[in-house]
């Protein structure tokens, strides 16, 4: 990791990223932007998947909803995330705050993929949206989901301070 | 006058708090950011929709009454804990050119809402169905862009 990061640090793209000024406060806040489409549309799925919110819409037509915006910022978020980390590697790699947040990252987006395909498997039966017996697992995956965006977006800010 | 008032505020007992712990002010701000995704995120779906870009099919009023609490509250939690930040270094953050710029912005958004709300809004169900008219456009529009400019003002505010 200590190559990586001193490789990348010395790169001529890590380079230009540092000695232009604007660059990492412009794609940190593209990058809060993308961030914020996240939490938003997660946020009111996993609340509809808790069952505490939003009952009158059926899950799968908040999944066909919401799910493309995620996949979408996700995209937004690995290019944006990918030249903050070119440009500050040692701040970022070899942050232990930084690597919790990835950890954090790669379950929530297993959990909704998972998740997803229970759901596109409950649909090819010619159900009308999730299976009831699917009720409690679509209850925990809201709630792991839930704490697990909440938990990605603290650790993201405490990069700045932490580890 | 004015700077008087912000040393008192800044001697406060809560704000000498926050400046001199080590945890407090990553923990507010953490609260803070969270609260503006939800804020932002939220308004940005009802401004794509003002948009006609996305949610064509849901009517306005129902998305709006759907989607404004969640805007409502977390805008309280973010002014709440905007205010703990602020008051931490009161006479900093008010000399600085993005949170003047940011609190200027944040009263334009205001404005919008208000303009939307009781002229364009009030013009009846013909404005408001699945193709919005051009006043409604500009609303979204107009609301999008000073939200973008709010955060972005708002992550500047850390680099001074």
């Amino acid at each position: 990791m200590k190559a990586l990061i001193h490789w990348l640090g010395n790169t001529d793209l890590s380079n230009f990223i540092k000695t232009v000024t604007w660059i990492i406060p412009g794609v940190q806040v593209v990058h809060i932007l993308a961030i914020s489409v996240v939490v938003a549309s997660m946020g009111m799925f996993d609340l509809r998947l808790l069952g505490w919110t939003g009952r009158r819409h059926s899950i799968a037509s908040l999944a066909s909803r919401f799910l493309p915006w995620l996949w979408g910022a996700l995209l937004v978020l690995l290019l944006s995330g990918s030249i903050l980390i070119i440009g500050e590697p040692e701040r970022s790699l070899g942050n232990l705050v930084f690597q919790l947040k990835m950890a954090l990252l790669l379950t929530a987006v297993s959990v909704t993929l998972g998740f997803r395909r229970l759901l596109l498997r409950d649909l090819a039966t010619g159900s009308s949206d999730l299976r009831p017996e699917h009720d409690r697992v679509a209850r925990l995956v809201g709630g792991v989901s839930l704490c697990l965006w909440v938990g990605i977006v603290t650790a993201g800010r405490w990069i700045a301070y932490a580890g | 006058m004015i700077t008087q008032w912000l040393e008192r505020l800044e001697a406060t007992r809560i704000a000498t708090a926050i400046s001199e712990s080590t945890w407090a002010f990553p923990t507010i701000e953490t609260v803070h950011v969270l609260a503006i995704t939800l804020v932002v995120g939220s308004i940005t779906m009802v401004d794509l929709r003002l948009l006609g870009v996305s949610l064509r099919d849901r009517a306005i009023a129902e998305l709006l009454e759907e989607v404004l609490p969640w805007t409502w509250t977390s805008f309280t939690v973010a002014v709440v804990s905007g205010s703990l930040l602020f008051a931490s270094a009161a006479t900093h953050y008010w000399g600085t050119a993005p949170f003047r710029a940011k609190m200027l912005l944040l009263g334009f958004a205001g404005a919008n809402m208000l303009i939307f709300h009781f002229v364009v809004q009030r013009r009846g169900p013909g404005a408001m169905g699945a193709e919005t008219g051009r006043a409604a456009k500009l609303s979204g529009g107009i609301s999008l862009c000073l939200w973008i400019g709010i955060v972005g003002c708002g992550r500047w505010i850390g680099f001074v």
